[in-house]
């Protein structure tokens, strides 16, 4: 600690050089930072994904749908604990703009399959009492400032009501928080035995199945096992874990992890030329100041992490400022409206700005330093 | 090994601190060899305020080198207090001359980003000296050179002279055995080369530091107790016609 000032003084020796060279740091910080929570809003769910959960599906496309029957078929199979429908209800709320997740589900069996829903007993009671009632996620209900007791009218895209009448009308009477961060809560969820009374088409049919199994381990075999019983059917299915499941929906935009990644090493290699050129600068306008070090007792590995030092304290300063500009807009909220069901700075975006700041300045520093280890003395002093 | 361990400790005598014995030292310019020095021998007592004279490219910042451990002799021994540092590894080295030897440069190879303060904490900062010891040595060290005032301020926002006496506060600030000034006075004017002699003999005769200096200086060799002339590599205690 007690080089520590000297690190700094040198740092300060150009000023504005090592301002620009802070904010290029900085602003590669704040766009991995960003990212990281872009990227991890593409891919929410998998993260968080039952480990004991599947999900059944038609093989042919998610919209094709399943008979309600396969749930009894599907539970006799062996290593299967249990299993409910749901269904994909893709409705508009007011515009198109304000899209969320609305989903059919069996109140029963609902919430014994995602424990990662917290709900207060009342509203538990509540949703199982009211036929018309609606479980929304908290992250929802802020978005659009609904409160229990709202009357909220979904406009039917696909799903059209037996009465002709275009709107479906639930009442909010449930609200769920999530267990961990990355826990969905964008989701509207709502009662099978009112939609099943109250649909035109479709009765007796489902989107897919979510499957309990009893041994995560097993879950391969399980799957194999629920799409043989219905191979050759008129409607065979693809079984997956919901992992997988979610991630073929990320999938679907592209390869965001591979696209983000490619920007990220692209703007890092930039500013690694960028910090590197400013430290071998650094060490080559201050050659005859190193050479005083050395005369006056510093050793030959104390100059290498005195210049070492220099490039990390560079990379440290500029790594967690734009690493806390990144938390700062990005606690801001999600940018693109609500289309990010959550929206957060991953834990591992964090552990890798780490190992970033040490990589950049290993890497920017190290020949600067090198070169000032290997420094003859009275060659250095007659410059 | 310890460095009291070094080959020819036992071998000094008690009054002589600085024995250099068959010194050759070449320079490799490109496919050419430069002779520097040739089979130079030195002894220099405990005490002595020694300057060493001679030509451009005579090889007394050479010398110097070789004495303060900043360079090595191709060939040949230096002995400092007994101890062969000609032999000492690069980092042991480094610490000899961190506890040994004050430097003091023609031009006064100041950091100018630190406070004259802070400069003269440099050579502390490789001893186990707290952060509040460290500061009082170097107080201490820029009093005795007419400074303790101006310890706030930085290199450009001092004259020449003053510079020059924050880096013999730098070079005595460890206590260290032998003082090594490589033409002190060759960037002052007279007066205030006069001032930075003054403070080299006091040094020498209050505090009974050994000082070589090289110097071109006619009238700052006069304040020496000793003048050797080097030249061709050679020394002799006679002015070179």
């Amino acid at each position: 600690m007690k080089y520590l000032y000297l690190v700094w003084s040198n740092l300060k020796r150009r000023k504005m050089r090592t301002i620009l060279t802070l904010l290029s740091i900085m602003v590669a910080f704040l766009l991995f930072g960003y990212l990281g929570a872009i990227r991890q809003a593409f891919s929410q769910g998998v993260d968080v994904a039952g480990v004991d959960r599947l999900i059944v599906r038609h093989k042919v496309s998610i919209i094709q749908l399943l008979n309600e029957s396969y749930e009894p078929r599907i539970e006799r199979l062996p290593g299967v604990a249990n299993a409910t429908h749901q269904t994909w209800f893709g409705g508009i709320y007011q515009e198109p703009r304000n899209f969320f997740a609305q989903i059919v589900v069996n109140q029963d069996e609902f919430l014994d399959f995602y424990p990662e829903y917290i709900v207060s007993d009342e509203h538990k009671e509540a949703w199982l009492a009211t036929r018309t009632g609606a479980l929304v996620g908290s992250g929802l209900l802020k978005r659009f400032g609904w409160e229990v007791g709202d009357r909220i009218p979904i406009n039917a895209t696909a799903w059209r009501r037996k009465d002709g009448a275009p709107t479906w009308e639930f009442d909010l009477v449930a609200v769920y928080e999530g267990a961990e961060q990355g826990t969905d809560t964008s989701q509207f969820f709502f009662r099978y035995d009112y939609f099943e009374e109250s649909r035109a088409g479709g009765s007796g049919l489902v989107g897919w199945y979510v499957v309990r199994v009893e041994d995560p381990d097993n879950a391969a075999e399980v799957a194999a096992a629920i799409d043989n019983e219905f191979a050759n059917s008129p409607a065979e299915t693809k079984s997956e874990p919901e992992g997988a499941f979610v991630q073929g929906f990320a999938n679907q935009i592209g390869n965001i992890g591979l696209i983000m990644t490619a920007i990220i090493s692209a703007v890092f290699f930039t500013i690694l030329l960028v910090a590197g050129n400013t430290m071998a600068y650094a060490v080559r306008e201050r050659t005859n100041e190193l050479a005083v070090l050395k005369a006056i007792g510093f050793t030959d590995r104390g100059v290498l992490g005195l210049v070492l030092g220099e490039s990390l304290v560079l990379a440290g300063i500029g790594g967690v400022l734009g690493m806390v500009l990144a938390w700062l807009l990005i606690s801001m909220g999600d940018p693109t409206g609500g289309s990010f069901p959550t929206f957060y700075m991953p834990a591992d975006s964090v552990f890798l700005a780490v190992l970033l700041i040490f990589g950049m300045a290993f890497v920017a520093g190290i020949l600067p330093a090198l070169q000032a280890q290997r420094l003859q003395i009275a060659d250095a002093l007659r410059r | 090994m310890a460095d009291e361990q070094v080959a020819g400790a036992q071998s000094d005598a008690p009054d002589i601190l600085v024995r250099v014995k068959a010194v050759d030292k070449v320079f490799k310019r490109g496919s050419e060899e430069v002779h520097v020095l040739g089979g130079l021998d030195l002894e220099i007592p405990r005490g002595e305020f020694l300057a060493l004279m001679g030509p451009s490219g005579s090889g007394k910042s050479t010398l110097l080198n070789l004495i303060g451990g900043l360079d090595r002799p191709t060939e040949g021994q230096v002995e400092v207090g007994g101890q062969r540092i000609d032999k000492l590894s690069n980092r042991k080295l480094a610490s000899w001359r961190a506890r040994h030897v004050g430097l003091v440069f023609q031009f006064y190879n100041l950091m100018p980003v630190l406070t004259a303060q802070k400069n003269v904490e440099l050579p502390l900062l490789l001893t186990p000296l707290s952060r509040s010891e460290r500061k009082t040595h170097a107080v201490n060290a820029l009093d005795i050179v007419g400074l303790a005032n101006r310890n706030k301020h930085y290199p450009r926002q001092l004259s020449g002279g003053e510079q020059q006496r924050v880096g013999i506060a730098r070079a005595i600030a460890t206590d260290p055995t032998l003082l090594l000034c490589d033409e002190p006075t060759g960037d002052l004017d007279r007066k205030a080369g006069d001032e930075i002699l003054d403070l080299l003999q006091a040094l020498n005769r209050e505090q009974g530091k050994t000082i070589i200096m090289v110097t071109h200086d006619i009238h700052a060799a006069a304040r020496a107790t000793r003048t050797l002339y080097l030249n061709k590599g050679q020394l002799t205690s006679e002015p070179i016609e």
